[in-house]
């Protein structure tokens, strides 16, 4: 009973504050609403049983993409004198575009029932994922963190200041 | 609740990400579009890992939580660096490889 209002509460939030990302008319606001979402998201995941990817999400997501998102608009957008329109002259068409989307996934969800017996929840979760990331996952483990240091030289590189 | 509800829910955030990419003129605006979107994928993955008493799930979601978070930078890093060189980020003035 609560799981169910505790749902339908995190569901109508990331609903409202998905649909303040997309059609707020100041981009900061954006960010803002961004970062409710996913806020709302971690809580998703708690009431899925996964606390380790719930913390995640708030120390990676919400922490820090806001944070360079709001660097990236500090550092580009006038936020005095005139402004263009946020949105292009498509947005008709883009609605029916993610409508059609959101009909097709649906009704195939709903076509054939996902009977799946509800187990229980892991006894514990953090564990059993730290567990598998060093024994079955380490490669692909070792190679995200390859990723990540040319993501972050990458990034290092665009960055330099201009001779 | 079931499973069916948390994937409705996934898609509908998945939806409304998509219309932001294609309806945002800011280049910003559009990854955070991408951001709604790869964020509605993440519930998709750990409802099934949860449904299906899985924990493999779980681990796929980490990685692309990672993957998400270094897109993210490289992306930010390209606007930055547009910004430089043609001082705008209207996607629509970014014609660069037009001819």
């Amino acid at each position: 009973m609560l799981e169910t209002i505790a749902f339908w509460a995190l569901a109508v939030v990331l609903v409202c504050s998905a649909l303040a990302v997309v059609l707020s008319k100041n981009l900061f606001h954006a960010v803002l609403w961004l970062a409710l979402a996913l806020t709302g998201t971690a809580g998703i995941f708690l009431l899925l049983d996964a606390e380790f990817l719930a913390a995640v999400q708030l120390l990676l997501y919400a922490g820090g993409i806001i944070t360079i998102v709001v660097f990236a608009i500090v550092v580009t957008e006038r936020l005095v004198g005139e402004r263009l329109s946020q949105t292009n002259r498509r947005i008709g068409a883009g609605a029916v575009v993610s409508i059609a989307m959101l009909v097709a996934i649906v009704s195939s969800l709903l076509r054939q029932p996902l009977e799946l017996p509800s187990t229980a929840a892991p006894e514990n979760v953090t564990q059993a994922v730290g567990e598998a990331v060093l024994t079955r996952f380490v490669l692909p483990f070792e190679l995200l963190a390859l990723l990540m240091l040319a993501a972050m030289l990458g990034a290092i590189y665009f960055a330099r200041p201009e001779e | 609740m079931p499973l069916q509800a948390f994937l409705i829910l996934a898609a509908v955030l998945f939806s409304i990400g998509l219309f932001g990419v294609m309806t945002r003129r800011n280049t910003i605006g559009i990854l955070l579009g991408i951001e709604l979107m790869l964020n509605a994928v993440n519930i998709n993955l750990i409802a099934f890992a949860r449904f299906r008493g899985d924990i493999v799930g779980m681990i796929f979601s980490v990685f692309t939580i990672c993957i998400t978070v270094s897109e993210a930078a490289l992306g930010l890093a390209i606007v930055i660096l547009l910004f430089r060189v043609r001082r705008t980020v209207i996607a629509d003035h970014l014609d660069l490889l037009k001819g």
